[in-house]
């Protein structure tokens, strides 16, 4: 489904990316962990052309979207993204910020995409939240309705980043049931997260990326328990314990 | 004091009979004229403008940056007096209209400066979130960063419509007769300084404290939709 080969990307002078080639299968759940800037960010933020990539080509079944006449637009709808700080509009409902794209983009009309949303809030566990606003939400309860606005442009592709990382600890439990179940629906998922148990129960694979490069890449189970490399176990017997 | 008040602004000044309180008034009238027009005239430019600095082609934002630069680094009483003896010189424009012109002018480049700081305000994040479900940059500009944008530019704009009201005093300098104008005009001829200085004076306190009233009204309502 995503094909990314020899993916470059710097800021100015710092190299982030150093060459990245990787695939993606349709249905594949994929976690991507790492230290701190090790890249995994902005290579999931490459992914939907937040960041530009400096040079190489990352083709969504088989189109090119760093192609010059890429419609990139039409790419993102295909792509859904949730990001480690929300980013609801704080101007609008719960309802108004799940409905915004697909009924400005002419995908939905309003009822169809508000019955759309009563559906989406109730798999997400907040229906009795579609008329509040943003900032009388808990951090938990904002994510899943940054989920569910996502969603709600029936993606291809869902795309985290860190999500989890600026919750409460009481409150990561909720996100990540909402993104097992979406995992199980066979949803294609791009995760970088810092909960390795997460991980390793949900992923079918996990890539483990340091310095700007993909380290080690392989299912969850023989990463954790058996890491290859060694950058990968002393990172492991940092953050495992 | 009741002489002096009388002197000041109740009996005829001068050979050609003219009373304080009348030329106050009218020169009032000129103050208030000149404010509200230059308003109206620096808010279409202040958007025209910031549209422009916003735009990726040089021959858009280049004309603009130069617009801003100029008006923010020259004082708005240099810019009156070039704009009305020389730039205006060899046409029939009379002192007001020359006077809501220059205002104007120097209003727009800082009411396009609150804007641009007023959206920049706004989180990038936001941005993306909006550009990452397929919106175009426009529908994002349009849904959601201008709504969010539009409670940082309120107050500051009122503050530079008070701002303006007040640097209109110096529209004497092209020989307009605005308050404060009349305030010189009345000091000069009865000799009485502190009157006529201490009405205008108190006018353009009411008024700005009038104005800045409104605005607190006006930003509590929008604090109510958050």
């Amino acid at each position: 489904m995503i094909k990314i080969t020899d993916l470059h990307k710097s800021f100015g002078d710092n190299q982030v990316l150093k060459g990245i080639s990787e695939q993606i299968n349709k249905g594949e759940v994929v976690s991507v962990i790492g230290p701190s800037g090790s890249g995994k960010s902005t290579f999931l933020r490459c992914i939907n052309l937040l960041e530009q990539p400096t040079s190489g080509d990352i083709f969504i079944e088989g189109q090119s979207i760093t192609a010059k006449d890429a419609c990139i637009d039409k790419l993102r709808q295909k792509v859904g993204m949730v990001f480690q700080n929300f980013n609801l509009f704080p101007h609008k409902t719960v309802k108004q910020n799940i409905t915004l794209a697909p009924v400005n983009l002419g995908l939905m009309t309003v009822s169809e995409a508000n019955s759309e949303a009563d559906v989406l809030l109730e798999q997400v566990g907040l229906k009795d939240k579609a008329d509040a606003y943003p900032s009388s939400l808990s951090g938990g309860q904002k994510q899943r309705v940054a989920i569910a606005r996502a969603l709600a442009m029936k993606p291809e592709l869902m795309l985290f980043d860190e999500p989890t990382s600026a919750l409460d600890p009481e409150m990561v439990g909720d996100v990540l049931d909402v993104m097992k179940s979406l995992a199980q629906k066979g949803m294609t998922m791009v995760i970088v997260t810092h909960e390795m148990g997460f991980a390793r129960d949900v992923s079918d694979r996990v890539i483990f990326m340091d310095g700007g490069v993909i380290v080690e890449n392989s299912e969850p189970n023989a990463l954790f328990s058996a890491p290859k490399e060694s950058r990968t176990q002393e990172f492991l017997s940092k953050v495992l314990r | 004091m009741i002489d002096a008040i009388n002197t000041s602004l109740f009996t005829p000044i001068g050979d050609d009979g003219l009373i304080g309180i009348y030329l106050i008034l009218n020169g009032l009238k000129v103050t208030l004229i000149v404010t509200f027009f230059a308003m109206i005239m620096g808010s279409i430019l202040g958007v025209t403008t910031t549209l422009m600095k916003m735009s990726s082609k040089w021959y858009l934002n280049w004309p603009a940056n130069i617009y801003v630069s100029v008006i923010r680094g020259t004082p708005v009483v240099i810019q009156l007096v070039i704009l009305y003896f020389i730039i205006l010189a060899s046409f029939d424009v009379n002192k007001i209209t020359a006077a809501i012109i220059a205002f104007g002018l120097n209003s727009g480049a800082y009411i396009s400066e609150i804007i641009r700081a007023g959206i920049q305000a706004v989180d990038k994040g936001q941005t993306e979130a909006a550009r990452s479900l397929g919106l175009s940059q426009w529908a994002t500009m349009k849904e959601v960063i201008l709504p969010q944008a539009i409670k940082n530019i309120l107050p500051s704009l009122g503050n530079e419509f008070i701002v303006l009201l007040k640097e209109t005093a110096v529209i004497g300098f092209i020989g307009g007769v605005d308050l404060m104008r009349a305030g010189e005009i009345i000091r000069s001829r009865t000799f009485e300084d502190s009157i006529p200085l201490f009405t205008c004076a108190l006018i353009y306190l009411f008024l700005t404290y009038i104005f800045t009233f409104m605005l607190s009204r006006f930003e509590k309502r929008l604090k109510q939709s958050d």
